[in-house]
């Protein structure tokens, strides 16, 4: 253990010795090194990126909460059932909230309303259009993950009169208030005016996914009397994660009796989960994952194709020196690793500007596109030293092997 | 095994001069050079006593290169019986006829085959990285090696900065140090002026008077002439192994 011990630091020190009289061919080797682990580092921080987006992107939506509506989210085959279904009334989460006052054993937690079109929103010469208005209970604000930047949302008076008050989103903010406070202002949604009382925080949009960014919300009486008389939409209701097939149970059955349902009638709703969403686009995720580090892991092997050229001509260029080092009494595997670990010190080195460099785009990146998502973080550059190492053992591997296994007669004879 | 630190620890002064450390007996080596079989070695038989000087002789083609490499376990016997110090070396492996080079071996050769880009302490140190001693030992050891031959002034030049006869006293101290059984010179002066072949010969004229077994390859007469024991080989047989002086 002593000997290997020495040994490895002798290989250490015999590897800096090399890189360092050979500046210029190790430093061309390692930049194959550098330009795939750049590449594979990158995905790695897209992916992660894609990651954090699709997180963000449903941070809006709890993910303790069922979606009680026509239309089922995945699989809508059979458009013509759900289509002839009748509508779901908003005003279901009352009976809905009343049942669960009286059943403190239940594994639902609150229902709310909510109604929701695309508009455009006004202010003075300014319009928004798109803009998606959502009429909703006072109790939204406990459904949402979403904080608020300033301001608040409304509350259960408001609420019950259906005051004309708004809380709006960051888009909403940033296009018809670009320099000033949105706050106790007025805005025009369909020709009525509302009071701005709130900002959501900031969320970031991905992949076109639905932002509360560009979103804005009312109480749900504004909505009736204001924008759409009839009482459709869903309702959303949360529930006790733990006990999530209690809760299904729970609302499959209470949405039955709601509707009248005989035992022998198939159900006439969908109860949803943002899992529904999400679930494709985490798959989604993983086929460009598996796609792009593949294709980022061919400049990998190509920068491993060099690094073992690399040692295989170093090999060659110190038969002579591996016959004396034999002579001298090193073993096969003392020779094995000296060349192993000359190349992963190439492949550390190639790893290491990779790194930086991958560190540099990234944080230009955030710069100059922030709404992309990106995330560079330890475990890439983990990621990063530990393929470096990787690629360094495996293509040093053979060349080494080759080295150690030379005949010391042959070697010291070589010119 | 021999534990390697435990060894190198033991001086070889301890062994009595006269003892056999070489033993050959019927020693051949054939070598395969494409479809023709060479006979580099035909059956050779040798002993060899600490505290030897012995010169091997031979035009080239003898098996006198051939005997060198067996001598120095970097090779094995075709067939026949080789004991070093007691030890079976013929049917060692790669690894245990490295432990024996490092233990009981010190090589010097023509081209002095020293490692460029390595000062001349760390050259000489290097036999003593592969023995397994640790640093301060290393370190004690080698200079003590290179002021024995005369370079306490060089330990931390590179070789291009030492002379043919320096690098060779340098090669000579990396053989000395890990107090080895035998000194194995294969033309240590085909690379230098006359001058410094004397020099160097003298150096191993020293080396005898301390007690050190030396064998050397040449085929100068001149040179041979220093031995006091000469081994003349001819189509990888004995021809003849006389005493000289």
């Amino acid at each position: 253990m002593r000997r290997f011990i020495l040994e490895f630091f002798e290989s250490v020190r015999i590897a800096v010795t090399q890189i360092r009289a050979n500046k210029m061919r190790s430093m061309l080797t390692a930049l194959g090194v550098v330009i795939g682990i750049v590449a594979v580092t990158l995905m790695v921080t897209a992916i992660k990126g894609i990651d954090k987006g699709i997180d963000e992107s449903f941070s809006g939506f709890g993910d303790d909460v069922l979606y009680v509506g026509k239309w089922p989210w995945s699989g809508t085959q059979e458009w013509w059932v759900y289509r002839n279904r009748r509508d779901i009334r908003t005003t279901y989460s009352e009976p809905i909230n009343e049942w669960i006052k009286g059943n403190p054993d239940t594994a639902l937690v609150r229902a709310v309303p909510a109604d929701n079109t695309r508009t455009d929103v006004v202010r003075g010469d300014l319009k928004v259009s798109g803009m998606m208005l959502t009429g909703t209970s006072h109790e939204m604000a406990l459904l949402s993950k979403s904080d608020m930047a300033e301001g608040r949302f409304f509350n259960e008076i408001e609420h019950q009169y259906g005051s004309k008050v708004a809380v709006i989103g960051y888009d909403v903010a940033d296009a018809l208030f670009p320099n000033e406070s949105p706050m106790g202002q007025r805005i025009l949604v369909r020709g009525a005016p509302f009071r701005v009382i709130g900002i959501a925080e900031r969320q970031g949009s991905f992949l076109g996914a639905f932002s509360w960014d560009s979103s804005l919300i009312i109480p749900i009486r504004a909505y009736r009397h204001n924008i759409n008389g009839r009482d459709e939409g869903d309702v959303q209701v949360q529930y006790d994660v733990t006990r999530a097939n209690q809760a299904r149970d729970e609302l499959r059955g209470l949405m039955r009796r709601i509707r009248q349902l005989d035992p022998e009638d198939r159900d006439d709703f969908e109860i949803n989960e943002s899992e529904v969403i999400r679930g494709p686009l985490e798959e989604i995720k993983g086929y460009i994952a598996t796609a792009g580090l593949m294709i980022t892991g061919l400049a990998l092997v190509v920068g491993s194709i060099g690094i073992m050229n690399i040692t295989y001509v170093s090999v060659k260029e110190r038969t002579r020196e591996i016959g004396t080092r034999k002579a001298m009494g090193a073993r096969r595997r003392t020779i094995l690793m000296q060349f192993l670990i000359e190349a992963v010190c190439i492949c550390l080195i190639g790893g290491l500007i990779g790194l930086g460099l991958t560190w540099g785009l990234a944080a230009i990146i955030i710069i100059a596109a922030p709404s992309f998502p990106i995330v560079f973080s330890p475990s890439v550059a983990f990621i990063a030293m530990a393929l470096s190492t990787v690629v360094g053992v495996a293509s040093g591997f053979l060349p080494a092997l080759s080295a150690s296994a030379l005949d010391p007669v042959e070697a010291l004879r070589y010119e | 095994m021999i534990n390697p630190t435990e060894t190198t620890a033991a001086p070889r002064a301890l062994h009595p001069p006269g003892e056999l450390v070489i033993d050959i007996e019927g020693v051949t080596k054939l070598y395969r050079m494409g479809t023709e079989v060479v006979h580099a070695l035909r059956g050779v038989e040798m002993q060899i006593k600490r505290g030897e000087y012995l010169a091997v002789m031979g035009p080239s083609g003898s098996g006198k290169s051939t005997l060198m490499n067996m001598l120095g376990c970097l090779d094995t016997p075709t067939a026949g019986r080789y004991e070093f110090a007691g030890e079976d070396v013929a049917d060692m492996t790669d690894d245990e006829l490295a432990d024996i080079r490092n233990r009981e071996i010190g090589f010097v050769f023509q081209s002095f085959n020293l490692l460029p880009r390595s000062n001349a302490l760390h050259n000489v140190e290097l036999p003593l990285i592969y023995a397994g001693l640790s640093k301060s030992v290393r370190i004690k050891r080698a200079k003590k090696a290179l002021e024995d031959v005369g370079l306490g002034d060089r330990m931390h030049h590179q070789p291009n900065e030492l002379s043919g006869g320096q690098r060779q006293r340098v090669a000579i101290a990396r053989a000395l140090v890990n107090r080895p059984s035998i000194i194995l010179a294969d033309e240590p002066t085909g690379a230098l002026d006359t001058k410094t072949g004397i020099e160097i010969m003298q150096l191993f004229e020293d080396l005898y008077d301390k007690g050190n077994t030396i064998i050397m390859v040449t085929h100068e007469e001149s040179v041979a002439q220093h031995a006091r024991r000469i081994v003349r080989l001819r189509d990888g047989l004995i021809e003849s192994d006389l005493k000289n002086g």
